[in-house]
């Protein structure tokens, strides 16, 4: 059988078409695993996984914990807050001590772009990247086309529009690596200032009116407003970046036809999207958290068997 | 490579129709049993078996369902080849239930084993049976028999018994190879 072109899933950027398809093969099969009465496979049971989150994490992490267990691996957390990272360690020292205990695979998240190439380059273990600063967070952009592949049978020939804050977002970019992958086309929107100079180069196009980004897309991605990576103000009120760039029902109603409305989550309900919006139908955000378990699952298993 | 045909499509037929006698004798009207076809290469064998039992014995709503083990195996990465996952499509609790694993070819019963661990994320049955076509004498690893078998044989190690169905393959056949 086929099998992934890596070791570590760092970025979308370092995968081909066919590790795509491979991945959401095998989380069909565990997606029906995780809608057993009994929710566990025993396939990983030799495999110890750390999961280290130099950030903050609700979702990411719960699902990979999750992810993990539903495949019985062992499992160590770790979150910088209660660490030695306080005292000064440095990442290669942490992450190798944790190492020394036998560990596998390495799920990590880190402020800094590039941060679990790093480690890679320097640590004996499997790296999974959960989101490294503004660069990638391949395990979300995953779920994200899995989820529209369930929703609209294919990605491929489909219309993504990403709205809202393109500039801090890792989600952003690897969607927009893995969408461009499959055959999708995308749009991105969002105000002049969070939108990265040279986007184009990614071969994206720019719209900056929300109104036209949705009435020619099949999907909305709207991404969460990063309030704690901006240093400035990138727009003058939130109040004014929800009039602008935020969807409520009145004006998906208004499109004459059906989109479906994605969000990687934590939604700031009222400034992106309205509640209304949310829970509506078109709404598929609840799909993608469960989604997100069966990918990660699919994700861990595939590069755990590469495992020597 | 060189084969030899160890079961000719006729023989196969009228192999196929004792099995079904077989699980009838045992499982009467089937309203308590459940068939589960072990995948890849059990499914086949499962779907002929319950077309007999309602064609020709006209026993109607046998539970057929097919059960993947990839994840259950014990020889995760210590293959040369990556495991293949196939469907599992269990439509059904098989609680207290008589449950049949089918497979082709009974080997070193490690398939088996992983197949007895993988149900019971379905419920808990009452008794598991086991049917193959194929039962391979001497070459077993753990403490596992068939209670139905269609054909045994002696193989050795190197040597592979393949079983064609003519829905898959082009024709019904066994072959050692």
């Amino acid at each position: 059988m086929s099998e992934l072109s890596v070791n570590h899933l760092l970025g979308i950027k370092y995968l081909n078409k066919k590790d795509i398809d491979l991945i959401f093969e095998t989380a069909d099969h565990f997606k029906e695993v995780i809608n057993r009465p009994i929710k566990k496979v025993p396939s990983l049971r030799d495999i110890t996984i750390a999961n280290i989150f130099f950030e903050n994490s609700t979702r990411t992490k719960l699902s990979f914990e999750l992810a993990q267990k539903r495949l019985s691996a062992d499992v160590i957390s770790f979150s910088t807050a209660q660490s030695s990272v306080k005292k000064g360690e440095t990442l290669i020292d942490t992450v190798n001590n944790i190492l020394s205990m036998k560990v596998d695979m390495v799920v990590m998240r880190h402020a800094n772009p590039g941060a679990a190439y790093f480690l890679s380059q320097n640590v004996k273990a499997s790296i999974i990247n959960a989101g490294d600063g503004a660069h990638e967070h391949p395990t979300q952009a995953l779920l994200d086309s899995y989820s529209i592949r369930e929703r609209l049978g294919k990605v491929g020939g489909k219309k993504v529009v990403i709205v809202g804050d393109i500039l801090h977002s890792r989600v952003a970019l690897s969607n927009i690596y893995a969408l461009q992958m499959q055959g999708a086309e995308v749009k991105v929107c969002g105000p002049k200032t969070l939108i990265p100079k040279y986007i184009e180069s990614l071969g994206v196009t720019v719209e900056p009116n929300l109104r036209k980004a949705l009435e020619w897309c099949d999907v909305a991605n709207m991404l969460r407003v990063q309030n704690e990576r901006m240093d400035v103000n990138y727009f003058p009120s939130t109040r004014e970046y929800a009039q602008q760039y935020g969807v409520d029902k009145q004006l998906l109603d208004s499109l004459g036809k059906e989109i479906v409305i994605m969000h990687p989550g934590p939604i700031n309900r009222g400034v992106e999207i309205t509640s209304d919006v949310a829970d509506s139908k078109q709404s598929v955000i609840l799909d993608q958290v469960e989604n997100g378990v069966a990918i990660r699952m699919a994700v861990i298993y595939l590069l755990a068997s590469k495992i020597q | 490579m060189s084969q030899k045909v160890l079961l000719t499509s006729k023989e196969v037929n009228i192999i196929l129709h004792r099995l079904a006698c077989q699980l009838i004798e045992n499982h009467l009207d089937f309203s308590n049993s459940v068939l589960i076809g072990i995948q890849p290469r059990g499914v086949s064998l499962a779907q002929r078996l319950k077309t007999i039992l309602e064609t020709d014995y006209k026993i109607k709503n046998i539970p057929l369902g097919f059960l993947d083990i990839t994840f259950f195996r014990d020889d995760f990465r210590r293959g040369e080849k990556q495991l293949e996952a196939n469907k599992t499509q269990i439509d059904f609790l098989v609680e207290d239930k008589k449950v049949v694993f089918i497979d082709d070819v009974l080997f070193t019963g490690r398939s088996i084993r992983a197949a007895l661990t993988a149900i019971q994320s379905f419920g808990r049955p009452s008794e598991i049976e086991l049917l193959v076509l194929i039962d391979r004498r001497f070459s077993r690893h753990l403490p596992i028999q068939p209670d139905y078998r269609g054909r045994q044989v002696d193989v050795i190690n190197d040597e592979n018994v393949k079983v064609c169905w003519k829905e898959k393959d082009g024709e019904d056949a066994v072959y050692l190879m």
